[in-house]
């Protein structure tokens, strides 16, 4: 295998995405936390851009270290004593355990199928019409392609606003009393 | 260009991009800090006119190296960590800052040919590396383990993150008029300033931006009387100046990139020629919208947090969606700008006054007239709609006030009965 | 694609990292270092320090935070489409139509329930 500057910048991505993660687990302070689990983000972000994805790349940037970290730091300082916690593992560590292995093992079992080539086609969708040339305008025409993903696109605003109204009912509701 | 020269003068591929690269970076980036220095001059002076003051003028001529001193008495300062500091993240809070805002450096197009990398996702990164901004300031509240810290940030926070919902929906226009997310091509397709053509969503983006930046009127997150400093009262010395950098740089982009998106970048007239004169272009455009942000701080009084996040929520969000939906709907009732054509009419034999026309003005200029014509007028359509409603609630709120006034005992008629 | 134009991105961020690193790190050595208990003590108006700074927030922060991420992701799937609106036709006007629509309901009820007034 030749060693490339891609591999090398991959390696690093890689390496601060698992050691992000790593200290998301271990860490004792909360806050902390949070704080690794963002590198771990931007370790994935970099990722993207190594896949020649830039636009997932902003995307995990702008929502998820600009947007669900922040939410994850008011959750932590919204809950009674959780700042201060000092447990490490978790109560339900042993289904933790389960959820990831099993996880684990199905990313295995695809990675092992993709080397096998039974279900590359899978993974070798050919890219949109006129996608090389802009591939963000090719992505926008696809989201509103009823052909495409037209349906998708608009399951998600109900699914957004879904989530926006439940999640307002249950903490409205829980501040009257 | 460089990496060019030192291939052929013999250097490896590889070395010779590396070095291109890092001489851009380091222009890039020495050409925003030396700029943040003089900027800061700039700011004061103008403050100190507008407050009736001088402003700096000991050091040096007319107070120019005033900066310079303050950065030097910064650091030789003490910097006082807090006891209970959480101190990786203390420190780690103003240098995210500070990065925040210089990368946005590395996507503006300067002139035709001077920009720092032409992203195809340009603008998405710029609103993507400035959220982290936001992130420093909750790591600043809460590395300080102060209590006006940490509610300074949740504050500040709270501000940040609501208005980043109108900026980035109002730039979903000019995005929409470009068709591309690129910083150069949006400038390239401003034949028409996308000022006159979405001015709305111009407006809502200034007034987001510099939201954005927690200035005065918006400048809660540093609420003196209430917070006494807000996220950085325990910062000293340089890590406080970064801080106070950030901030300052944080201004000069938004005004460079708002002249970016609205004010044609670099175009004039011979910009596409001699590339310097775009620089000179831009330079002149972002001084002047910087000057209207300056104004907009030292004129207009700090609004309430409540005030602050109705206007927010209840008037800039509802604005800008309807915005999104007006300028979608007539930029489909319009024809498309056929640029090609009104090209060919202008190099082709001249033929009357419509080819001469095409050629004083420019004919891509001309064949953009009619569709920038029609979003100006929805917008202002739009602008009277919003503001008649607003009248009229507001005039319906008082009439309820002034209702329940009338039957308590302060009504005069009341008070002469007893 | 060129990753070089993300290699100049790369350089940029570590030299972002560095430019403002330099000055606190040199701060640090040249200036003076002469902490005592009371100087290194929290500020807090004057008066000694009570307890620390990590208590329990209210859930408003959080309802704040929750709208702006419902809309984040709204606008960044708003983009793609706004890149490539000029070249569709009708029918994606009237798909954002109903995309936004739905989102301006939530905006409404979220409003009505009087999650949006700073208490």
């Amino acid at each position: 295998m030749e060693i490339t500057i891609e591999l090398l910048v991959f390696l690093v991505f890689a390496l601060l995405t698992l050691a992000g993660g790593l200290g998301v687990v271990l860490a004792r302070n909360l806050f902390r936390a949070a704080l690794l689990l963002l590198l771990s983000l931007f370790g994935v972000a970099g990722l993207f851009v190594l896949l020649a994805a830039p636009f997932l790349a902003a995307v995990q940037v702008l929502i998820y270290m600009g947007g669900i970290t922040i939410l994850i730091i008011f959750a932590v300082m919204l809950t009674r004593g959780m700042v201060r916690a000092r447990n490490v593992f978790s109560e339900q560590w042993d289904l933790a355990a389960i959820v990831s292995l099993a996880f684990l093992a199905l990313v295995v079992y695809l990675l092992w199928q993709l080397q096998q080539g039974s279900s590359a086609a899978l993974f070798a969708a050919p890219p949109p019409e006129g996608g090389l040339e802009n591939p963000i305008a090719a992505l926008g025409a696809a989201l509103v392609d009823p052909a495409q993903y037209m349906l998708p696109f608009e399951v998600a605003s109900v699914l957004l606003a879904g989530a926006l109204i439940g999640a307002i009912y249950i903490a409205r509701d829980d501040e009257v009393e | 260009m460089l990496r060019d020269a030192l291939i052929q003068a013999g250097m490896n591929a590889g070395l010779a991009t590396f070095l291109d690269i890092l001489g851009g970076v380091l222009v890039a980036a020495t050409f925003g800090m030396a700029w943040v220095l003089f900027g800061i001059w700039i700011e004061r002076k103008v403050a100190a006119r507008i407050q009736n003051r001088v402003g700096p003028n000991r050091v040096g001529p007319y107070g120019l190296i005033q900066n310079f001193a303050d950065a030097l008495k910064l650091l030789i300062k003490e910097v006082i960590v807090p006891r209970n500091a959480d101190r990786p993240v203390y420190f780690l809070a103003p240098v995210l800052m500070v990065v925040s805002v210089i990368l946005i450096a590395a996507v503006i197009p300067f002139s035709s040919v001077v920009i720092g990398t032409d992203l195809n996702i340009g603008l998405l990164y710029v609103l993507a590396v400035g959220s982290l901004g936001t992130l420093a300031v909750l790591m600043a509240g809460w590395g300080s383990n102060n209590k006006y810290a940490l509610l300074g940030a949740f504050r500040a926070v709270a501000q940040l993150i609501s208005y980043e919902v109108p900026m980035v929906l109002a730039l979903l226009i000019p995005v929409m008029l470009a068709g591309s997310l690129s910083m150069q091509d949006l400038v390239r397709s401003q034949h028409v300033w996308f000022l006159f053509v979405a001015p709305i969503a111009a407006v809502l983006f200034l007034i987001a931006a510099h939201a954005e930046n927690g200035r005065a009127p918006f400048d809660l997150l540093e609420a003196e009387s209430e917070l006494i400093a807000g996220y950085n009262i325990e910062y000293s010395g340089m890590a406080f100046a970064m801080f106070y950098l950030a901030e300052f740089m944080h201004a000069f982009f938004v005004a460079i990139v708002f002249s970016v998106l609205f004010l044609g970048g670099w175009r004039g007239p011979g910009a596409e020629t001699y590339p310097i004169l775009g620089m000179f272009y831009l330079g002149i455009k972002s001084m002047v919208v910087y000057f209207v942000t300056v104004w907009l701080r030292l004129t207009v009084p700090r609004v309430r947090i409540d005030h602050l996040l109705a206007l927010n929520w209840k008037i800039m969000v509802p604005l800008a969606l309807a915005n999104v939906i007006l300028t979608a709907f007539l930029f489909k009732l319009v024809p498309t700008p056929d640029y090609s054509a009104a090209r060919a009419i202008a190099e082709g034999e001249f033929t009357g006054v419509a080819s001469g026309l095409y050629r004083l003005l420019g004919p891509e200029f001309v064949a953009m007239l009619p569709l920038a014509g029609v979003l100006l007028v929805g917008n202002i359509a739009l602008l009277v709609a919003a503001a008649a409603l607003l009248r009229w609630l507001a005039r319906r709120r008082r009439q309820e006030v002034e209702a329940l006034v009338d039957e308590t005992e302060y009504a005069p008629g009341v008070a002469a009965a007893e | 694609m060129d990753l070089s134009e993300w290699a100049f991105i790369g350089v940029f961020l570590a030299i972002a990292g560095i430019l403002p690193a330099v000055p606190i790190v040199l701060g640090w050595l040249i200036g003076p270092r002469k902490p005592n208990p009371i100087k290194t003590d929290t500020y807090e108006c004057g008066i000694e320090t009570i307890g620390d700074a990590w208590v329990q927030f209210k859930v408003q922060y959080y309802v704040f935070a929750l709208v702006f991420l419902v809309f984040d992701v709204e606008m960044v799937l708003l983009f793609p489409w706004a890149v490539a609106y000029g070249n569709l036709g009708l029918f994606a006007f009237v798909e954002v139509l109903i995309f936004i629509a739905l989102l301006a309901v939530a905006l409404v009820y979220v409003w009505r329930k009087g999650a949006l007034e700073w208490t």
